[in-house]
């Protein structure tokens, strides 16, 4: 899509958009609720729906791969993992009136201001460009699958050691911290590490 | 070897000897006392070979340039005439006989050693003044003499008394050693150098633009150190040095140079009538007041004290009737017969325990404990009178003759009203001479009461030397004044009758009223107990006159004067003797005049720095620490306020770096 | 489609998750917000890849190999993240970030620090005495 005479206009949405703007709503709505929610559990459920919105989204931009990545990934393990900690933690469950620090009015400005830059600068820079959804998906397993192991084959065995790193190191911490206290409880990192595993199967 | 290398060689060796015992004191103490001593023998032997071989005939002069200074230029030069090589032989007997003097009178002082290793530097430095034939390097020996006086006079550290006499005496010396040094630079400045010859042909020529400024600044810096008025505090005070030290700085050396100088530069001074006029006053005020002074000091060193400053003032007079041969004849007399009285002093403040006459006048017997001491002291103190035919009385009349050939107009260049001055003063002085003298041998050795203690013989050391310097006290005025005249190319200095007869008699007469006095006292003398004597009487002497001048003030209730109704110099002065014991309260006037000023501007100088300069400090401190208090309060430990600065400054910086791109 | 609403979307969920990081005291939802920044990074990375192979003839498909790396690393992260955080529950008794303040200036060294400046006059005053 190179001329900008021929971009559609935003008053004359299609209906990828319409979709795509009411999948981000319920997906921002739901970031919102993760982060100012006072029940700790919540915000990991509704974690779930925002990064699930997203996924949603990767497909409307034809990235099907990905979304499915990040399905189960997410999804799948990474809230759940949350999930356990929040658990180990022994977070309380139902509503805490302490889940946000003093720092709150603070984090607001800067966020508030961030966005307003941010946005800013997005719009003002990308306003007309348009993309182009016809025609073969550009994230389809075969193009993605394609490109990672033809293109991205070094960087793609690296990230593989970078993992076995993060899983010596995961046990590393916690059999650390039995050491110094034994009557700690149930070994945490057991479950982790299996998921980590799980992960670098993958 | 040649003269000029003899020259050298005399204020070199003790030099040398200094330094060698400064650096073997410690690890070589046998050598110690030979070190002290025989060098200054040797730079005695060759001082009097100069003499010989310079026979009083013209002036050795040799020079060599020292550095090229750009201007005036500084030569290490000798000037070698009559008046240095007799002051020079003078220097050198006095300093042997106190260095001898010395290993017996501080035989068991730990700090010996650095003492005979000053008391040497200080026989160097005076003999690098009587030799030096360039002002430069006569300033050299000039302060190197203040220093070791510093350091000899507070050989006692111990007793506040020397600290604070020596203290007294390295900074009044220093007051009018910087005029001096200012007068020499204008000196210099119009001679077009330092070297004495080419400013005394300078001088003969009439090139001085500013005689009497100059020669008054001299003058300052002579008085300083030959005690005169007003600078003269110092002397009395320093007697709280040990005796040898005192018989060295009186006799040969430091207040010595003074006149020496005056003698040498005598045409500077004689090209100003004001400053001749201005010498003879302050000779005249220096010899009736220090003539009073003494004859109400109590300690016996302090009476000698006061007594040299009455010669001096001798000297001085006879400069200032332009007559430095009877001046520099008057200091060699001088310097025999003084060194003679302190180190006798020192053997009797030994043998009686104490430095005070009130003590010694009611202790019995102290004569026969010490004979050496009472026989040659006797010839020291009629010396010292002016009785015929002994030194003192040839010096004094060769003064006094000047002083009247002044008056009659024989003298060129010389104000009569300077003659009158130093005549009738020095005939005062010379009744009030031989009051003190009196009074002080009736005191210490015609005492009535309790037998004085026997501590058995006093160091042969200590005794011989007594002998040797008794002999030119005795026979070197009848000798000298017939040989003198060739060598100092000068007058006659032959007694006249008129003047002789005059100050004998008022001499006389000043002994015989005092005598009479002391007959009138002797009796309330008996009757009122007082006296108090050191503490350890067989420690070597070095200790027991310390003991004593530690305990003067205690037990007699001043340095300088005891409370004995039996002094004849009480009955004498009457009234005046209350200002008389302190001084006429100089140093009350000094502490008035200076001390109290440089006190309070102290003061103020503290006050300026504590409360306003300290208070900009402490206000420029203050700014920087509160600043450091907020940037501490900023550091919380809490991660999330930190990265909520972090982001909120990168988005600052990200707008801006937007905004400057975008070029808004 | 215009490329700014998933633009847009993601500044708006990155900033959220910023919020979440900056305000939460809960250290499991700080990574919570951690994983909402990271995804708004993956949405931007995705739609610049579909536009760019779009656009450009011959791509790489670098920004979808990038999201994928991208969730590879973010799981790798919150696994390291949970083992860190449980260690330090374990050893402390609490998660709350805003009390891990072990950085901070104590307050304990205030007092002998401005008693060392106050005796710094005396002793000068002592020193000019």
């Amino acid at each position: 899509m190179s001329l900008a005479a021929d971009t559609p206009g935003f008053l004359s949405p299609t209906g990828v958009e319409i979709t795509f703007v009411l999948v981000g709503l319920v997906t921002f709505g739901a970031a919102l609720v993760t982060v100012t929610t006072r029940q700790l559990v919540h915000a990991a459920l509704w974690l779930v729906v925002a990064l699930g919105g997203l996924a949603v989204e990767y497909l409307l931009l034809t990235a099907e791969f990905i979304a499915w990545v990040q399905v189960l990934i997410y999804v799948g393990s990474v809230v759940v993992l949350l999930l356990f900690g929040l658990m180990l933690t022994r977070a309380p469950i139902g509503r805490s009136p302490d889940a946000d620090s003093g720092n709150r009015w603070a984090a607001l400005a800067v966020a508030v201001a961030s966005a307003g830059t941010l946005i800013w600068v997005v719009v003002d820079a990308f306003r007309t460009t348009w993309i182009d959804l016809d025609g073969p998906a550009a994230g389809s397993t075969k193009a993605t699958g394609q490109s990672l192991f033809q293109n991205w084959v070094l960087p793609f065995e690296g990230l593989s050691v970078l993992l076995l790193a993060a899983l010596v190191g995961a046990i590393v911490l916690s059999r650390k911290a039995k050491e110094t206290d034994p009557a700690a409880g149930p070994d945490p990192a057991a479950p982790h590490s299996g998921e980590q595993g799980e992960k670098e199967t993958r | 070897m040649t003269t000029t290398t003899l020259a050298a060689l005399v204020p070199l060796l003790p030099f040398l000897g200094a330094a060698a015992g400064l650096l073997l004191g410690r690890t070589a103490p046998g050598f110690v006392r030979p070190l002290a001593v025989l060098p200054t023998l040797a730079s005695l032997v060759l001082a009097a070979v100069v003499a010989v071989r310079q026979g009083g005939g013209k002036a050795i002069d040799a020079a060599t340039e020292l550095t090229p200074t750009g201007s005036v230029p500084i030569d290490l030069a000798l000037h070698i005439d009559g008046f240095a090589a007799l002051v020079a032989v003078l220097v050198g007997v006095v300093a042997t006989c106190v260095q001898i003097y010395s290993t017996g009178y501080l035989r068991d002082d730990s700090r010996y050693p650095s003492y005979a290793a000053l008391v040497s530097l200080f026989t160097s430095a005076m003999l690098l003044v009587v030799y030096s034939g360039d002002l430069m390097v006569l300033l050299v020996g000039w302060e190197i003499m203040g220093i070791c006086s510093y350091f000899l006079v507070g050989h006692y550290w111990e007793t506040p008394e020397a600290r604070a006499a020596s203290l007294k005496a390295f900074l009044v010396t220093k007051l009018g050693d910087v005029p001096f040094l200012i007068g020499l630079f204008a000196l210099a400045a119009d001679a077009g150098s330092f070297r004495i010859t080419r400013i005394l042909s300078t001088v003969a020529d009439g090139g001085l633009d500013q005689p009497t400024l100059i020669a008054l600044l001299l003058l300052a810096g002579v008085a300083g150190k030959s005690a005169q008025f007003p600078l003269h505090t110092w002397l009395p005070d320093a007697m709280a040095g040990p005796t040898p030290v005192s018989a060295l700085i009186h006799a040969a050396t430091m207040v010595a140079a003074g006149v020496y100088f005056v003698a040498r530069l005598l045409p500077v001074f004689e090209a100003s009538q004001a400053a001749m006029v201005v010498l003879a006053v302050m000779a005249a005020v220096t010899m009736t007041g220090s003539g009073l002074a003494a004859l109400a000091q109590d300690d016996i060193k302090r009476v000698l004290a006061y007594s040299t400053i009455g010669q001096l003032g001798y000297m001085t007079g006879a400069l200032a009737v332009a007559d430095r041969g009877a001046a520099v004849f008057h200091l060699i007399s001088h310097g025999a017969f003084k060194a003679l009285l302190f180190l006798a002093a020192g053997v009797i403040i030994h043998a009686a325990g104490t430095n005070s006459l009130a003590a010694m006048s009611r202790m019995g017997g102290l004569r026969a404990r010490v004979p050496d001491a009472f026989w040659t002291m006797t010839v020291a103190l009629l010396a010292l009178a002016a009785i015929p035919p002994f030194s003192g009385f040839f010096s004094k009349e060769s003064v006094l003759g000047a002083a009247e050939q002044a008056i009659t107009g024989h003298a060129q260049g010389v104000p009569g009203a300077a003659g009158w001055i130093v005549l009738v003063a020095g005939l005062v002085t010379a009744l009030l001479t031989a009051a003190y003298a009196m009074r002080l041998w009736l005191l210490a050795f015609n005492g009535r009461g309790t037998e004085a203690p026997d501590h058995g013989r006093q160091p042969r050391t200590m005794t011989v030397v007594l002998w040797v310097l008794a002999v030119p006290s005795l026979a070197f005025g009848a000798f000298a004044y017939r040989v003198l005249p060739d060598w100092f190319g000068g007058g006659d200095l032959a007694p006249t009758v008129a003047t002789s007869v005059l100050g004998t008699g008022v001499s006389l007469v000043g002994g015989i009223v005092t005598y009479a006095a002391w007959r009138h006292t002797t009796s309330p003398a008996a009757r009122i107990p007082l006296g108090a004597v050191a503490a350890h009487p067989e420690a070597d002497a070095a200790q027991v006159e310390a003991e004593a001048i530690a305990s003067h003030a205690p037990a007699y209730g001043g340095v300088a004067a005891a409370p004995d109704p039996a002094d004849p110099g009480r009955l004498l002065l009457g009234p005046l003797h209350r200002h008389a014991a302190v001084g006429f309260h100089l140093d009350g006037v000094y502490r008035a005049l200076f001390v109290r000023p440089v006190q309070a501007a102290a003061g103020l100088v503290r006050f300026l720095d504590r409360e306003v300069v300290d208070t900009y400090v402490r206000g420029a401190g203050a700014l920087p620490r509160w600043l450091g208090i907020a940037v501490r309060r900023a550091q919380t430990g809490n991660v999330q306020t930190y990265v909520s600065a972090l982001l909120a400054g990168t988005v600052v910086l990200a707008v801006a770096a937007v905004l400057f791109a975008t070029g808004a | 489609m215009h490329l700014a609403y998933p633009a847009v979307l993601s500044a708006l969920l990155f900033c959220t998750g910023l919020y979440g990081v900056l305000a939460r005291r809960n250290a499991i939802l700080v990574l919570m917000s951690v994983e909402l920044m990271l995804n708004a990074v993956n949405l931007n990375l995705v739609a610049f890849d579909v536009w760019l192979s779009r656009a450009a003839e011959e791509t790489l498909h670098s920004g979808q190999a990038l999201t994928l790396f991208t969730i590879t690393i973010a799981a790798a992260e919150i696994g390291i993240g949970l083992a860190i955080v449980l260690a330090v529950h374990r050893n402390r008794g609490t998660a709350d970030i805003d009390r891990l303040r072990d950085t901070a200036e104590s307050h304990d060294l205030d007092s002998p620090d401005s008693d060392a400046l106050a005796a710094t006059p005396s002793e000068k005053a002592e020193a000019t005495a």
